[in-house]
C-alpha cells in the first residue's frame, strides 16, 4: 500500500472511530429533521379535539362553523350565564361567546382545555368570513358565490430569453434556495473541516510525532494525506446526514400522516407556510414547481456543487494546514486565521447580494476569484451561468488550489520542525523560498 | 566499509549556519557517537541523513550510493523530542509507523508481538498512548524505531526518560542490534555512555566537526603523561626527588597522606622513571596514570573552539 494512502486511511479511520463523530452524525440529522418536523408537529398539536359550545347573541352564526374531525361546534341555545354555570358539568371543552357582528367584533372563548393558536385563528377566520358575507349581502346584495365567480387568480411567470432565442423557465425562488443552500453547505464544510486539518497539524506538531513520520514520508505527502483523509471524513458525514435526515423525515411523515386525515394535509401546508418553511407554495403552484425543477440543470448543479465543494475545501484546507504548521498551539492561530476567514466570510455576506443580482459585475468577478468562487459561483449557477464563465472559474480554482498547496507545502515543511518561535508574516514569506 | 559517508556538507538557515563543511565516515557495524553541545548542528545533520531536509552543498552516501528515498526503510530514527499520537492505540499506532517504513502489515504485526513479549508489555496493545507513562511510551517508541531492523539506526539521546533498569534494558538491545549487524549513530551529551558503548565518535561544535575517530585512539592521543600519586612521607623530600623531569600540577594533604598530580616533561618520563625517582624517599600507596575521560576531552575541545572568534553568521539559538 502506498504511503499516502496509509496516511489517508489513518486520518480517516481515527476520526470516524471517534465518539464525537458518531454523536455528530446522529445528532445532525435529528436536529435537521427536528427543524422540519417540529413546526408541523406543533401545528398538529393544535388539532387537539375541542367540543365548542357556541353561545351566539347575534344569531348570525348559527351553523356557520364547519365541523372537522378535531373541532365540533354545537349550538344549544342557552344563555351565557347558564352555559358558564353548567360548563364543568357539560361535555364541552370551551364556550364561544359571540356578542356582536360588526366591523370590529370581539368574541370571548372560555375554556377548560386550552385551544391551540390554530383553532383560535380558524374561529376568527370563520367569524370574519361570515361577517363579510353578511355585509356583502346586506350592503351590496352580492352573495359569496357570486363574488367567488369573479375572484381573479393571477400568476406572473418569469421566463428567461437567451440570446439565441431559446427560452427558459426559471424560478428565482427555487434558484435562490438552491444556490444559497449549496453555498451555505460549502461554507460550513470549508470552515468545519479546514479547522480540523489545522488542529490535526498542530496535534502532530505538539506531540512531536511529526519528526518520526517525516523521516518516513515527505512532508507534502503527510499534508495531502491529512487533507484528503479529512475530506473523506467530511463527505462521509455529509452523506450520512443526508441519508439519515431523509430516513427520519420520511418515517416522521409516515407517522404524522397516519394520525391525521388527508383533509388536514392542507392544514399542515398552511402551518408550514406560517413558519416560513415552504414559502414556495404561496408563490407557485405545484405543477409550476415541477415544470421549473425540470428546467433547472440538476446535473450541472450537482456536478458543480461537488466540484466547488471539493475544490474550495482543498484550497482552504492547504492554507489551514500551513497555519497549523506555523504555530505551536491553537491559541496562536488567530493572527494567521484572519486572511483566510476574511475571504470566506466576505463571500458569504456578498452571497446575499449576489442572489439579488446574480449577473452583476461583482458576482462575475468574485465567481472567478478562487478564494471566493466556491461560494459565489454556487449561488449563481442555479440562475444560469455562461459555460465559458464556469469553465474559466473552475480552471482558476484548480490553479488556485495548485498554487496555495504549493505555497502551503513550503510553509508546512519548514513550520512543522520549528518550535518555540513566534512566527510572523515576514518569516512565513522567507519559508516559502527555503531550499529543500 | 563505511555505511554512511557524509561529504563536505553545508547547511544554512536564514539567520545562522547549522553545518559548515562537515564530513563524516560511519563504519559498518559500529556504534558511532555524535557529540556536541546544544545547538552545535547535530540535529541538522541527523535530519539530513533522514532526508527530512537536504544539504545546501555536499552529499551523503549510504552504502556508497547518494541518499535517496529508497534508503528510508533502511534507516530507523528515534528523535530526541519523542512523541506518539496520544489518542491512538499503542498496537495500531506501532503498526502504522511500521507500515510507513515499508513493512507489510502481517510481518509488522508478528514482529511487534515478539517485541512486546520481550519487553513484557503485551497488555499495552489496546491501550491508548495517553494512558501510558512517559517511560512506557518511550519503550513503545524504541520498538517502533528498531522494528524494521534498519541497517542504520539513529538514536538521539535514547536513554533520556528511562530509569536505570530500563536504561540497561535498552542498552542491551542496542548492543544486540549491533551484533545482528546494525550500525548505530548515537547522539548524546552523556559522555559516560559514550565511553561505555561507542566505538567511534565525532564531535561537532558551532556547526563544524572538530574531532573524529575511534574512542580508543582519541583517548590515547589525549594522554598527557600525567600521574596521580598517593604517598605517606615528607612533601619536601618528594618534591626534591622529582626535579629529574616531572612537573608538579597540584598537591593536597589529608590525614597524613599526600595526593599529588604530576606531569612528565617529555615522553621518556614514564611511570617507571617516576617510581624510581621517588621510591627511596617516600612510602608509595598508589600511582596511576591520569587518562582523560571523554567528558574531559569534550570540555577541552569545545572550550578551545569557544575561545576562537565567532564563525560567520553567528548563531541565535
Amino acid at each position: 500500500m502506498s504511503k499516502i494512502s496509509l496516511i489517508i486511511q489513518r486520518e480517516y479511520l481515527t476520526r470516524v472511530k471517534k465518539k464525537s463523530f458518531l454523536v455528530m452524525t446522529i445528532l445532525g440529522p435529528i436536529l435537521m429533521a427536528a427543524l422540519m418536523i417540529v413546526p408541523v408537529w406543533l401545528g398538529m398539536k393544535d388539532q387537539d379535539f375541542q367540543n365548542i359550545e357556541v353561545v351566539d347573541e347575534t344569531g348570525q352564526f348559527i351553523n356557520q362553523f364547519e365541523n372537522t374531525s378535531t373541532l365540533r361546534y354545537e349550538y344549544p341555545f342557552v344563555s351565557i350565564d347558564s352555559a358558564k354555570e353548567t360548563f364543568y358539568e357539560s361535555k364541552y371543552t370551551s364556550i364561544l361567546h359571540i356578542t356582536s357582528a360588526g366591523k370590529e367584533s370581539v368574541a370571548v372563548m372560555y375554556y377548560k382545555k386550552q385551544p391551540g393558536l390554530n383553532t383560535v385563528s380558524k374561529i376568527e377566520n370563520t367569524l370574519e368570513n361570515s361577517i363579510r358575507n353578511l355585509e356583502l349581502k346586506n350592503q351590496f346584495n352580492v352573495t359569496r358565490e357570486q363574488l367567488d365567480k369573479i375572484n381573479p387568480k393571477v400568476t406572473v411567470k418569469t421566463v428567461f430569453r437567451n440570446a439565441d432565442g431559446s427560452e427558459e423557465n426559471k424560478s428565482s425562488t427555487i434558484s435562490t434556495v438552491l444556490g444559497f443552500g449549496s453555498a451555505i453547505v460549502i461554507y460550513m464544510f470549508i470552515f468545519l473541516y479546514g479547522v480540523q486539518v489545522m488542529r490535526g497539524v498542530i496535534e502532530e506538531k505538539t506531540s512531536r510525532i511529526v519528526e518520526i513520520i517525516i523521516s518516513s514520508v515527505k512532508p507534502f505527502q503527510l499534508m495531502m494525506g491529512k487533507i484528503v483523509g479529512i475530506a473523506l471524513v467530511g463527505l462521509t458525514q455529509f452523506v450520512l446526514w443526508i441519508v439519515l435526515t431523509g430516513i427520519i423525515i420520511s418515517v416522521a411523515q409516515l407517522a404524522l400522516s397516519q394520525t391525521i386525515e388527508i383533509t388536514d394535509k392542507a392544514m399542515i401546508g398552511e402551518v408550514m407556510n406560517t413558519q416560513g418553511a415552504a414559502s414556495i407554495d404561496t408563490l407557485e403552484t405545484g405543477t409550476q414547481i415541477q415544470e421549473i425543477i425540470n428546467e433547472i440543470p440538476i446535473f450541472k448543479i450537482l456536478f458543480s456543487f461537488l466540484f466547488y465543494f471539493m475544490g474550495g475545501y482543498l484550497l482552504y484546507g492547504a492554507l489551514f494546514a500551513a497555519i497549523g504548521s506555523a504555530v505551536d498551539s491553537e491559541a496562536d492561530t488567530q493572527q494567521f486565521m484572519m486572511p483566510i476567514t476574511i475571504p470566506l466570510i466576505f463571500s458569504f455576506i456578498v452571497a446575499q447580494t449576489v442572489v439579488q443580482n446574480p449577473d452583476g459585475s461583482l458576482a462575475f468577478w468574485l465567481s472567478l476569484f478562487p478564494l471566493t468562487s466556491p461560494i459565489i459561483m454556487m449561488v449563481r449557477i442555479p440562475f444560469g451561468v455562461e459555460i465559458w464563465e464556469l469553465i474559466l472559474s473552475m480552471l482558476l480554482l484548480i490553479l488556485g488550489f495548485v498554487g496555495t498547496t504549493w505555497v502551503a507545502g513550503k510553509i508546512y515543511r519548514t513550520g512543522i520542525l520549528m518550535y518555540g518561535k513566534k512566527v510572523n508574516y515576514k518569516e512565513l514569506w522567507k519559508w516559502i523560498f527555503y531550499k529543500g | 566499509m563505511d555505511i554512511l559517508h557524509v561529504k563536505r556538507v553545508y547547511k544554512n538557515y536564514a539567520s545562522h549556519t547549522a553545518l559548515h563543511n562537515v564530513s563524516l565516515r560511519v563504519p559498518q557495524k559500529s556504534i558511532y557517537g555524535l557529540l556536541g553541545p546544544n545547538g552545535a548542528g547535530k540535529t541538522s545533520l541527523i535530519r539530513i541523513i533522514n532526508q527530512i531536509t537536504a544539504p545546501d552543498k555536499g552529499e551523503v552516501l549510504f552504502e556508497k550510493e547518494p541518499l535517496s528515498p529508497k534508503h528510508i526503510e533502511f534507516i530507523g530514527y528515534l528523535p530526541e523530542e519523542r512523541g506518539l499520537y496520544k489518542k491512538m492505540e499503542v498496537g495500531e499506532q506501532a503498526l502504522y509507523l511500521a507500515q510507513l517504513k515499508g513493512m507489510n502489515k502481517n510481518e509488522a504485526k508478528q514482529k511487534l508481538k515478539e517485541w512486546f513479549k520481550k519487553f513484557e508489555i503485551e497488555n499495552w496493545w489496546d491501550k491508548k498512548v495517553e494512558e501510558l507513562s512517559k517511560g512506557m511510551a518511550q519503550k513503545v517508541q524504541f520498538i517502533t524505531t528498531v522494528l524494521h531492523e534498519p541497517k542504520l539506526l539513529i538514536l538521539d539521546e535514547p536513554f533520556s526518560g528511562f530509569d536505570p533498569i530500563n536504561t540497561n534494558l535498552i542498552k542491551a538491545e542496542i548492543l544486540a542490534l549491533k551484533e545482528k549487524g546494525s550500525t548505530i549513530i548515537f547522539s548524546t551529551h552523556n559522555m559516560a555512555s559514550v565511553e561505555e558503548i561507542c566505538d567511534h565518535i565525532a564531535l561537532i561544535n558551532k556547526s563544524k566537526k572538530i574531532l573524529e575517530g575511534k574512542v580508543k585512539d582519541i583517548r590515547e592521543s589525549y594522554r598527557s603523561n600525567s600521574y596521580e600519586i598517593v604517598f605517606e612521607g615528607n612533601m619536601i623530600a618528594f618534591t626534591n626527588a622529582l626535579w629529574t623531569g616531572f612537573e608538579l600540577l597540584d598537591t593536597k594533604s589529608e590525614k597524613g597522606r599526600n595526593y599529588v598530580r604530576v606531569k612528565g616533561t617529555d615522553d621518556s618520563k614514564n611511570v617507571n622513571s617516576l617510581i624510581s625517582a621517588i621510591i627511596n624517599d617516600v612510602r608509595i600507596i598508589s600511582i596511576h596514570e591520569i587518562t582523560p575521560s571523554m567528558n574531559d576531552i569534550f570540555i577541552q575541545k569545545v572550550g578551545e573552539t569557544q575561545a576562537e572568534p565567532e564563525n560567520e553568521g553567528g548563531s541565535d539559538e
